[in-house]
């Protein structure tokens, strides 16, 4: 345990590197969080990598089997960690040891560029910077439980809540949280007074003219509002709720212990989020800076030029049937970056339909870095894709769409059509890959059975995880529960009582 | 580190999953084959946890690359290309290492297998040489180069003579350096599993695939008892021969059947190599049980009395059903020996098909001799 204690602090070269590529970086205009690297071994990088960049998280058998995982192909010479870096404010970065120097100034620049994202993109505005003590403090709780009421308890709590860990609302965070709905539902009319004209809202208005200005009807139309806002009240939730967890916490019947656990599990859960929804971006941006910094800076050695392109290229292979973000994140931040250079975009070039103005279009704009820092700053996967996505770029990239075929039992291209491409990539980007889910209805069928809705939009469940996590939901809710869906183009409730599944028909109405 | 106590909760589960597939294992064979020098990988059908996602195949997705729409991107019901770039090859289903002594060790709290009680107190030692340190004297043909040359550098760089730019470095008397070694002593292995088995025509594939089945988990079981162990492996028809193990689940041959030729030539083996003074023996025989005259079983049964079972810990004979043979054989031994009573230290047992396996080995392992 003593080698874990010993705080390496950098050799100094690579100190010398560091203050040297942190200048550079600045210079570019990145703006970071002070970041501190330090240096460690393989072990302890599987280790760290397991626990999701934390030091310190709590404890549960899913870090042990990511930690054989990795140590394993590691060992094994399948793959190598090469860089890890954590968002908090200060930023940590982690060097593997015995990494040659090309490979750490490689990481380096490459960590600078995540620093400069994790600082500057919206979507990480709401994060907690402090999660390294959060996360910390999260362990001491659960350790303590585990001490009250056993490891196994405590753990099998935390499989079931990680089961539901993804019916978060990734976009809560920046929707700011309406107080005064609170404060509405105290000014509700009580049942009597429903009916009594008086105490309907009236617009105002003198006496004499009341009867004009509040006709009957407007009354009437009033009357009837207020009856569907009561009625809405009396259901739980008055509308349907996104963050199942939310919900989860403050409406089932949990004990102290479980109710922060689960408490727990939606924070770590928000603050890996952005992180889920700006995979390609942040890949991309820091791919750019490394690259930018490395070969354009003359950081890179000229005796070290093959390992350089060789780790690069690494990174940024393609390999066929797979979407590599680093690769599309560099080559559309580039893309971006030339077109607004030469000046193509804006209603003039959108308009013009001569293929051969189009490919010479030089407005010498010159615009390109200052674009592509806004677009670092506001976007996310979804919205970069969806305003930068261009046919050229689609087929210079060679992107196409895969779909499996039941009859060959195997998976095939399926068109390289760019609105095809366009569509299935932001339809895998929408809500992290996850489906959908809202609680709808937690007195459903009048028996405090929890009704949940997949919101489907093309593509089914996997009915054999539905049926797992529905049994995981039951041990939390404790009375039956519901999920309706679709499954090849119908509509059904797929329940568990307790003891076993149900499946029929189901009227979403 | 921290991550020990995750990883070992980690392989309590996959301990307790192993257990409980234990059976399905066995009857399936679907270890075999997944096996190292002493590791088993085992391959885990779920070890996730669920949540609500999206059908894959339902699902399809993006990629990038060479290739005409309708173009195959490989079969079968994973994914294609799944896993991080950047991070290696993702990994489909999981896999996980167990040792044979551990794999041993679930089996025998499964099956509930008594421990082994060895035979006396014979183990042999033997002793070898291993080079384990350095010394400054020795035969210069276990000089240690790279040593000499250290002592030599540091010798004058102290005194003052090192040049870095004419390095020459002269080693003397003092600077030299040699191998050393200690002697080992370890045990040696002490039993011995003679695996008899029947090939003549009345012995399908099926049949042997039982038997190979049966003799891996034998053998894990026995390795994780004793120190060391030997395998030596005896097919017969109507003659018999000593094998290889790949010959001997390999092998079909036809013709008759004379078991006394097996056990003639156990005995051989015994009397030559393995002493039961100093050996714990244990000899398997399996076949369908049809013998080829009622002169040649009352040989075997003679065999039996006279060497195999009274210098063996355990004589075991399983009897594979096969369409066939007779199943006489068994009946003849039971006949002849007290078997199922507790001085009998041969044990017999029928396999129906692979999923009786499991129970044969409690019968054959359970008396813990």
């Amino acid at each position: 345990m003593i080698q874990y204690l010993k705080v390496s602090s950098l050799p100094t070269e690579l100190q010398e590197w560091r203050t040297k590529i942190e200048a550079i970086a600045k210079d570019e205009g990145l703006d970071c969080f002070d970041t501190l690297f330090e240096v460690i071994s393989y072990d302890k990088m599987s280790e760290i990598a397991a626990y999701g960049g934390f030091p310190t998280r709590y404890p549960h058998w899913r870090f042990g089997m990511e930690y054989e995982r990795l140590a394993k192909s590691h060992t094994y010479g399948l793959s190598k960690i090469y860089e890890l870096v954590i968002n908090t404010d200060p930023c940590y970065a982690y060097l593997l040891e015995g990494n040659e120097m090309v490979d750490q100034k490689l990481v380096m620049s490459h960590v600078f560029g995540h620093c400069d994202f994790f600082k500057n993109n919206f979507f990480f505005s709401r994060t907690n910077r402090k999660m390294l003590d959060t996360m910390a403090n999260h362990a001491t709780r659960v350790r303590r439980y585990q001490d009250m009421y056993g490891i196994t308890a405590v753990e099998e709590f935390i499989d079931v809540c990680l089961s539901l860990e993804n019916l978060i609302d990734i976009h809560r965070p920046y929707v700011p949280q309406n107080k005064t709905e609170v404060e509405e539902r105290k000014q509700d009319l009580p049942d009597e007074l429903i009916g009594d004209i008086s105490a309907l809202p009236r617009l105002r208005a003198k006496e004499y003219m009341d009867e004009f200005v509040n006709p009957e009807d407007y009354l009437e139309d009033q009357r009837k509002r207020q009856k569907e806002t009561l009625e809405q009240q009396r259901r739980i939730p008055e509308r349907p709720e996104r963050d199942v967890l939310h919900f989860l916490l403050h409406n089932a019947p949990l004990t102290r212990w479980q109710r922060n656990v689960l408490g727990i599990i939606r924070n770590e859960a928000y603050y890996f989020a952005p992180q889920g929804m700006t995979k390609i971006m942040n890949e991309g941006w820091a791919s750019y800076w490394h690259t930018h910094i490395m070969t354009k800076r003359g950081v890179v050695d000229g005796n070290e030029c093959i390992e350089y392109a060789d780790r690069h290229s690494r990174c940024t292979v393609m390999h066929k049937g797979r979407m590599n973000p680093y690769k599309i994140g560099i080559e559309l931040f580039r893309d971006i970056e030339e077109r607004w250079n030469d000046g193509r975009f804006g209603l003039e070039y959108d308009k013009c339909t001569d293929m051969a103005a189009r490919a010479n279009w030089n407005t010498n704009a010159g615009l390109g870095r200052e674009k592509i820092f806004e677009v670092r700053r506001h976007h996310n996967d979804i919205t970069f894709l969806d305003e930068f996505l261009t046919p050229e770029f689609c087929a210079k990239m060679k992107l196409f769409t895969f779909a499996h075929n039941p009859r060959a039992n195997e998976w095939q291209i399926a068109s390289r059509q760019f609105k095809e491409v366009k569509q299935k990539l932001l339809f895998q980007l929408t809500n992290m890959g996850q489906p959908v889910i809202e609680v709808e209805d937690a007195n459903f069928n009048n028996r405090s059975e929890l009704l949940l809705i997949h919101r489907h939009a093309g593509v089914d469940l996997d009915e054999r995880y539905a049926h797992e996590t529905l049994r995981n939901l039951f041990t939390i809710w404790k009375r039956p529960v519901y999920i309706g869906t679709i499954k090849s183009d119908r509509n059904v409730l797929i329940g568990f009582d307790g003891r076993e599944h149900s499946e029929e028909g189901f009227d979403e109405g | 580190m921290r991550i020990k106590q995750d990883h070992s909760r980690f392989r309590h589960i996959v301990r307790g999953k192993i257990r409980r597939n234990l059976k399905q294992y066995i009857s399936t064979g679907s270890l075999i084959g997944k096996q190292g020098k002493d590791k088993v990988s085992i391959p885990l059908p779920q070890i996730e946890l669920p949540r609500f996602k999206f059908n894959s195949q339902n699902e399809g997705g993006v990629g990038q690359g060479e290739g005409e729409p309708g173009e195959s991107l490989g079969s079968g019901e994973e994914e294609p290309g799944q896993g991080e770039a950047g991070e290696g090859e993702g990994e489909k289903a999981l896999e996980v290492d167990v040792t044979l002594d551990e794999l041993a060790q679930i089996l025998g709290e499964e099956l509930e297998l008594p421990r082994i009680e060895p035979k006396g107190q014979k183990e042999v030692v033997t002793e070898h040489d291993r080079y384990t340190g350095i010394r400054p004297v020795g035969p210069n043909s276990l000089r240690h180069f790279k040593r000499t040359y250290k002592e030599a550098l540091k010798r004058t760089i102290a005194i003052g003579e090192y040049n870095p730019k004419n390095p020459v470095v002269l080693p003397i008397r003092d600077d030299m350096r040699y191998r050393s070694w200690s002697t080992v002593k370890s045990p040696q292995s002490n039993a011995v599993v003679i695996y008899m088995m029947d090939v003549s025509g009345s012995m399908g594939d099926e049949q042997k695939e039982i038997v190979r089945i049966e003799s891996f988990w034998i053998n894990a079981w026995l390795k994780s008892q004793y120190e060391g162990i030997q395998t030596r492996y005896i097919i017969h028809d109507a003659t018999a021969r000593e094998v290889d193990d790949h010959t001997f689940f390999h092998t079909r041959e036809s013709g008759g059947t004379m078991i006394s030729s097996a056990y003639k030539l156990a005995a051989q083996i015994i009397e030559d190599d393995y002493p039961s003074s100093e050996w714990n023996i244990y000899p398997f025989h399996f076949s369908d049980g049809d013998n080829w005259s009622v002169d040649d079983t009352r040989t075997c049964i003679r065999l039996l009395n006279e060497t195999l079972v009274p210098s063996a810990n355990q004589f075991s004979y399983g009897q594979v059903e096969s369409p066939y043979g007779s199943g006489q054989f068994i009946k003849d031994l039971r006949e002849n020996f007290p078997v199922g009573e507790e001085s009998c230290s041969l044990v017999c047992s029928e396999i129906k098909n692979k999923d009786a396996i499991v129970e044969s080995i409690k019968e054959f392992l359970g008396a813990g001799r």
